[in-house]
């Protein structure tokens, strides 16, 4: 695909089976976000998109993907609370009329899978990083996708809330067996959550199970990274 | 209408006894809640300075309206407006250049445009009228106008303006969502055009942006959801317009700029009442 006359990414062919969680990395201006922008349809390009379905009896249906933005920059003021973007995705009540009590629930019900629950008054605006991804997170899983396409979900975040919140990744990946597309700079912890890590830089340049990609010369020339073997030290308590 | 002049000159006030003034009332009344509900998504989307740029490219309208031999240059301004809206919302989506550079250059080429046409032969005193308003000579046409216009968007606001807030708050996100966000942008622009350029007459264009802007903004100096948001923003946009209306008679002043005045004070006492 090309944007204003350069060409962004060309000749990727990326096979996402269910339930894999597939990390994608590569330097600053390497495509992975405008990767993402194409698949959501945003962007134009020249791919084709094929959806395999697991079930052949159910009928054909475009396959439903889930976005957590990178981040959503918002200004502190905004009167907007995490009720009134779920409200404002999910239901058709214009939400300048108020929140239905039905709504409230199911939003609430939402954002309890990611602990969330306790943040639905809140204005966005005076959410913490971390709780903003949560908060993100539970609405890209409402209605429940086929693929979770998750954007930096951690820049900016604490260590716990990144170990808190990759936890509740892996744990919703299990439970749904989703497929997930993660882009992330944190190789080490991008490495310890995915099945597949997939180096791009305007085109595919390695793909395979995380330790191998992390061991090639060429990513550790890239990315200046340890030996994948070696464990990160925990973070302070 | 007939019903609303008994009622208001039944008021024991002395500006109640003239048509004009229960006429420019009722327009007051109906344009509140318009720049309530499109200034409150203006501001969210930090649009403030596309619609500035609306109100002062009008005077290319006026200009086009002129050259046409058109009785009324609104059948020319509104038109002309909304595919400058158009225009600008596709260049921000196509071009890689920045949009309020954009949108300032579109600004100062219109304005000048429509200053160089309408100064021609030395005249341009006579469209002084569209920079500071005349709220006076409002004709009831225009308030048929505003009456039809006030459900119209009623309507928008009541089908789509979830997808404006969720456009707004991140486009990505609202297209893994299904939303077409080019074209609510679009779509929202094009309205934001139209309602500004319709009562520039009234308003002027010099001040006619800070009736959008003024009530979102002191709103959000009280509102933490988006329902407070518009009942602050229709309560603060309703109260400067009638305050300033009739400070305007009393004052013998232009009524669009008394009514910006009261908005900046509410605004300013807003800001000083604002939650930490």
């Amino acid at each position: 695909m090309t944007i204003g006359g350069r060409v962004i990414l060309e000749d990727i062919n990326l096979h996402v089976h269910c339930g894999e969680l597939t990390a994608i990395v590569g330097p600053n201006g390497a495509g992975k976000t405008t990767l993402f922008r194409a698949m959501l349809g945003e962007l134009p390009h020249t791919g084709e998109r094929h959806f395999m379905q697991r079930d052949w009896a159910t009928e054909f249906r475009a396959p439903r993907i889930g976005y957590v933005p990178q981040r959503l920059d918002l200004d502190r003021e905004a009167p907007v609370t995490t009720l009134d973007l779920f409200a404002a995705a999910t239901s058709r009540r214009p939400v300048w009329t108020g929140v239905g009590a039905r709504a409230r629930a199911e939003a609430q019900r939402s954002l309890a899978v990611v602990a969330a629950d306790h943040l639905v008054d809140r204005p966005l605006g005076r959410l913490s990083g971390g709780e903003l991804q949560r908060v993100l997170l539970a609405l890209a899983l409402q209605p429940l996708p086929d693929l979770l396409l998750l954007d930096e979900p951690v820049a900016g975040i604490d260590p716990a809330g990144i170990d808190a919140f990759y936890r509740m990744v892996s744990d919703l990946r299990r439970r749904h067996d989703l497929s997930i597309l993660l882009i992330s700079h944190d190789l080490p912890a991008a490495a310890r959550v995915a099945d597949r890590m997939i180096h791009l830089n305007r085109r595919v340049l390695h793909d395979g199970p995380p330790a191998n990609v992390l061991a090639d010369p060429d990513v550790r020339r890239a990315f200046g990274t340890a030996p994948a073997a070696e464990p990160r030290p925990e973070a302070a308590p | 209408m007939i019903a609303w002049h008994e009622l208001i000159g039944r008021l024991p006030f002395e500006w109640a006894h003239y048509a004009f003034m229960r006429n420019a009332l009722l327009a007051v009344l109906l344009l509140a809640p318009l720049y309530a509900a499109l200034g409150g998504m203006v501001v969210n989307r930090r649009m403030a300075f596309f619609s500035e740029a609306i109100g002062h490219s009008a005077l290319t309208g006026v200009a086009i309206g002129t050259l046409a031999g058109l009785a009324d240059p609104l059948g020319a301004m509104l038109p002309f407006a909304a595919l400058l809206a158009g225009g600008i919302s596709w260049i921000r989506r196509h071009s890689s250049v920045p949009s309020d550079s954009v949108i300032g250059l579109v600004m100062a080429f219109t304005m000048s445009l429509g200053v160089v046409i309408l100064s021609r032969g030395g005249s341009f005193a006579r469209y002084a009228a569209y920079l500071v308003g005349d709220i006076l000579t409002l004709a009831p046409r225009d308030l048929a106008l505003l009456a039809a216009l006030l459900p119209a968007v009623g309507i928008l606001w009541a089908g789509w303006y979830n997808r404006f807030l969720l456009a707004g708050l991140n486009p990505p996100l609202a297209v893994s969502r299904g939303l077409r966000v080019g074209a609510l942008d679009t779509a929202f622009s094009v309205v934001v055009a139209l309602v500004v350029t319709l009562s520039i007459r009234w308003v002027g264009l010099l001040v006619v942006n800070a009736l959008l802007i003024l009530p979102a903004a002191a709103a959000r100096n009280l509102a933490r959801r988006a329902s407070a948001y518009l009942v602050w923003a229709l309560a603060i946009s309703g109260a400067s317009g009638v305050l300033g209306l009739v400070t305007s008679y009393y004052a013998n002043t232009a009524a669009g700029a008394t009514i910006v005045l009261f908005a900046m004070a509410f605004f300013a006492l807003t800001l000083a009442a604002r939650r930490p």
